[in-house]
């Protein structure tokens, strides 16, 4: 029963995850940027600090608490753009043809030429750091799965008899593509946000790492990860629970991905 | 002539319709051919008439029924239907209120995340019924007229049977109380056992609301039993028309007379010299002649040379073939 | 049995079963027939009723999860549900062979449809290559593809439907095995190009002495194919009767049903248009066949024995067999 492995972890440490980022600033013990105290600069982890501190004495329990807000919101809301992007251009490319998809083709071929995350440091260089840019940066370089997907998934259903059956009922293109394409192209394409909000974190950290993330001292994991970079031999647990915190949000995410993708293979779902 | 004429005008009337796609054709392919899927077809049918259309693969039978829906522009001729030039005075809602489909594949042909109720419920919002309980009562009682129960609105496609699904797709289809209704092989996807309520229904239904049907199979049987009139299509020309006696008694057509050879029963046993020879070609490249000259068992050259014209042999009989006055005895005999 | 009339094959109370996660289900129960040499054999019923899965149990070619669940298949007397794989291999193709009804899935796509045909010589007979090249272009004459020096160098995609299935019954009839199982050969194509490919099976299998098992849910077709027909409902075998006799005295409520309920051309011009006679319910599945006679909650003439006692195949006159309580 490997599926339902699957989805409990993975579900499991999304939910974990999600609670984090909603309850964070009940769960932190003090204040992640005012209660700076140099008296307890690096300390290791201990009964009061459970995670340690870091250079400037804050405690990183609190740190990860709060960061947990900032990464988890660029999670879910640049993979919404991405996802509501791809879909929009896949499903009309699929199902318009012509012109738009050769267009919408090319397009996608671009974005995966360049890498997401060199475009995204473009951008960034073009909006300046902050949370909002991070947002749009990697929210506009990240859907060309979603679109390649989406398209093939619309391509198909397309020529069932139940989207031809509509238009002799008068459905506009529109009407169409909602109420009859991406209600069955959904599955797959939850799929690949799920997968995709796990990558989006993971570029989150990377440009909070160059220090093109959030501004500092607001802690996100990956900014916190770019501050520890000198530490890390030294207290390694200034980088170890951002670290681990990053990591088992987007294990999580994969795993839930890929239960869902079992559960909504449309092969185990169809009857006949 | 007057668009709005007598009052037992045709409701639906296809004048000299030719619908071509070209295929192939770009940077690289030179220049398209025409594929002629269509190719100056004319019929008509009146209200309350069913007319069967018979063909093969590659015949234009479903090209023909897209154009009538609106679906896809006649490159020549029109469709009128009630009246009405289709693209040209009709809208996309006018026509779907006219005329309905019920599709071959009961399983491919409905929504499999829509229940019953959204399948026949949005139709006719999106045709102006708002009321909440009118738009209720309407689906109660159109599942009724098609055999299934109220209270399994609610349900989703996967929870009925083949024959059920095709009682959902004709409730579909006449939920807009459409005047026309084309019926493509309405029951050949379903199991044995289960056609002939189908085709039960589709008759009932048809007396209850004066429905007109177009009728499109390759089920001889079928099509006798459902149709006042036939029109036998060939590489997108219609070649015999006639009410349905005639075709199936006293076909006059060669093509006619080898599709009820082929009918693999024992009833056509003593038809062998009436059989079709070799493939169907392709509309990309027809024959010259007669398209059906390479495959008639009856071709003489002049058939090679010349294509026949849709001629009246009887009244309301049109053939076009060289030789129809020879086959002038009944297939049978 | 002896010698001159042993049967060319006998599947004797033959049952396949369907496992799921659910349980194990008689997918087929206790059929059995007999072909004789060079006869001509027809199996008909609906979808799931076993016909197509009985087909590939003759083959070997069942798989999960369908299982042999009892039962013998003999060929010239000789059991072969038991035989290795690699006998069962050299047995396919030389002795049984097969053709399907898409014969585009049953085809390489990637090999020209003559070396198709060649392996069949070479693989067993042992011809060389050269050799079977040469007969290859052969058989496709001998079923009648025209150009056919040509027609061998094309790949499956280039050729139409009907020419695809007569490369199919070339392959098939390669190595002149002793009987041919057609399964829906002609579901796919369009009415004209089925009757020629049906007379054309016919007519090579009649010259080579082949028997056929042909399987379909078109009553017409195997009638006017077969000398004797066995119809299926929901894995059982419920009426054995000579084609002839099929369309005129069906035995079997079911049976009777179907002929009843089909409208047959010129039904209407002797008789007027009439309602067709409905069988009411619908085809059971696999894993809910009723108890009893598996016919009975569709049937008009059941009683109370039908729900609990499964009906044994009673022999009739001329070698016909019926499955029912209250046949005839």
């Amino acid at each position: 029963m490997k599926i339902r492995a699957n989805l409990a972890i993975g579900g499991g440490l999304t939910v974990l995850a999600l609670a984090v980022g909603i309850f964070g600033p009940w769960l932190a013990h003090t204040d992640p940027i005012m209660d700076a105290n140099l008296m307890n600069a690096e300390l290791p982890p201990s009964r009061e600090f459970w995670f340690g501190t870091d250079q400037q004495g804050r405690d990183i329990w609190s740190r990860v608490m709060y960061g947990a807000q900032i990464s988890l919101t660029v999670g879910v809301v640049s993979q919404l753009i991405n996802t509501a992007i791809g879909t929009a251009l896949g499903v009309t490319a699929g199902y318009w043809g012509g012109w738009w998809d050769d267009f919408v083709n090319g397009l996608t071929n671009l974005m995966l030429a360049i890498p997401s995350l060199i475009f995204a440091l473009a951008i960034m260089a073009i909006l300046g750091p902050g949370l909002t840019s991070l947002l749009i940066a990697l929210g506009l370089t990240n859907w060309s799965y979603t679109c390649r997907i989406s398209r093939a998934q619309a391509l198909a259903v397309k020529s069932q008899g139940y989207v031809q059956a509509a238009r002799v009922l008068g459905y506009g293109d529109f009407r169409i593509m909602f109420t009859q394409i991406l209600p069955n192209t959904l599955g797959p394409i939850i799929v690949i946000a799920t997968l995709g909000m796990g990558g989006t974190i993971l570029a989150e950290a990377a440009l909070s790492f160059l220090g093109l993330g959030v501004r500092p001292p607001s802690p996100s994991w990956g900014s916190m990860l770019s501050d520890a970079r000198e530490t890390i031999t030294t207290a390694p647990w200034l980088s170890l629970f951002p670290g681990m915190a990053i990591f088992l949000t987007v294990l999580g995410l994969n795993l839930l991905g890929d239960g869902l993708r079992d559960i909504l293979d449309p092969q185990s779902r169809s009857r006949r | 002539m007057d668009k709005h004429a007598r009052a037992d005008q045709a409701l639906l009337s296809v004048e000299d319709l030719a619908v071509y796609f070209p295929i192939g054709g770009g940077v690289f392919s030179g220049k398209p051919q025409m594929l002629r899927a269509v190719d100056g077809v004319s019929l008509s049918i009146k209200p309350g008439e069913s007319l069967g259309l018979v063909g093969e693969s590659g015949c234009g039978k479903s090209t023909l029924a897209l154009s009538i829906l609106g679906l896809v522009n006649a490159t020549k001729g029109r469709v009128v239907l009630d009246g009405k030039t289709v693209g040209e005075d009709t809208d996309r809602l006018d026509v779907a209120r006219t005329v309905q489909m019920v599709f071959q594949d009961p399983y491919a042909s409905l929504n499999p995340r829509q229940t019953v109720r959204r399948t026949l419920a949005d139709p006719l919002r999106l045709h102006g019924v708002s009321n909440a309980g009118e738009v209720a009562d309407r689906v109660a009682e159109m599942l009724r007229q098609v055999g299934l129960r109220p209270d399994q609105a609610d349900l989703y496609p996967h929870e009925f049977s083949g024959g059920q699904r095709q009682r959902i797709g004709i409730a579909r289809a006449l939920i807009l109380k459409p005047k026309l209704v084309i019926c493509d092989e309405p029951v050949s996807a379903l199991d044995v056992s289960i056609r002939a309520q189908i085709i039960n229904l589709l008759l009932e239904l048809q007396a209850e609301m004066g429905l007109s049907y177009l009728m499109i199979s390759h089920d001889l049987g079928v099509v006798e039993h459902m149709s006042d009139r036939v029109a036998v299509m060939y590489l997108g020309r219609i070649v015999e028309t006639g009410g349905w006696r005639e075709i199936f008694e006293q076909p006059r057509h060669p093509y006619t007379r080898a599709l009820i050879a082929a009918i693999p029963d024992p009833l056509t046993r003593g038809l062998a010299r009436e059989k079709a020879r070799g493939e169907i070609p392709s509309p990309l490249n027809p024959p010259p002649g007669c398209t059906f000259n390479p495959r008639c068992p009856h071709a003489i050259d002049h058939c090679r040379a010349a294509a026949p014209m849709l001629s009246a042999v009887d009244d309301g009989h049109l053939v076009s073939c060289w030789r129809a006055d020879e086959f002038a005895t009944p297939i049978s005999a | 049995m002896s010698g001159a009339n042993m049967p060319l094959l006998s599947v004797e109370d033959l049952h396949i079963s369907l496992t799921t996660d659910a349980g194990r289900f008689p997918a087929v129960e206790g059929v059995s027939f007999s072909i004789a040499r060079g006869e001509t054999v027809g199996l008909v019923g609906e979808s799931g009723c076993g016909k197509s899965i009985t087909a590939l149990s003759i083959m070997g070619l069942l798989r999960d999860p369908l299982g042999l669940a009892g039962g013998k298949i003999k060929l010239s007397g000789q059991e072969i549900q038991n035989l290795p794989a690699s006998q069962l291999r050299a047995l396919r193709g030389k002795r049984i062979a097969m053709i399907f009804q898409e014969p585009m899935t049953a085809l390489n796509p990637l090999k020209a449809v003559g070396t198709q045909i060649a392996e069949m010589f070479v693989l067993h007979q042992g011809a060389s290559w050269r050799e079977a090249e040469a007969k290859a272009v052969d058989a496709l004459t001998q079923v009648k593809v025209p150009a056919p020096a040509q027609r061998a160098k094309d790949f499956p995609h280039q050729l139409s439907g009907g020419m695809r299935q007569r490369v199919m019954i070339a392959i098939a009839l390669a190595c002149e095995p002793d009987l041919l199982i057609a399964d829906e050969p002609t579901t796919a194509l369009d009415v004209t190009v089925q009757s020629e490919i049906v007379d054309l099976m016919k007519e090579l299998c009649a010259a080579r002495g082949t028997a056929i098992l042909m399987i379909s849910h078109d009553l017409g077709l195997v009638t006017d194919t077969c000398k004797r027909v066995c119809v299926m409902y929901a894995g059982r075998i419920v009426e054995q009767q000579d084609s002839e006799r099929i369309f005129n005295s069906p035995q079997h409520p079911y049976t009777q049903g179907l002929v009843a309920s089909l409208p047959r051309l010129g039904m209407r011009a002797r008789h007027g248009r009439r309602r067709l006679t409905e069988i009411a319910g619908v085809v059971p599945g696999i894993t809910s066949y009723p108890a009893g006679c598996r016919f009975h909650p569709r049937c008009t003439r059941r009683t109370e024995i039908c729900e609990t006692v499964v009906p044994e195949l009673t022999a009739l006159a001329e070698g016909s067999l019926v499955r029912c309580h209250h046949h005839g």
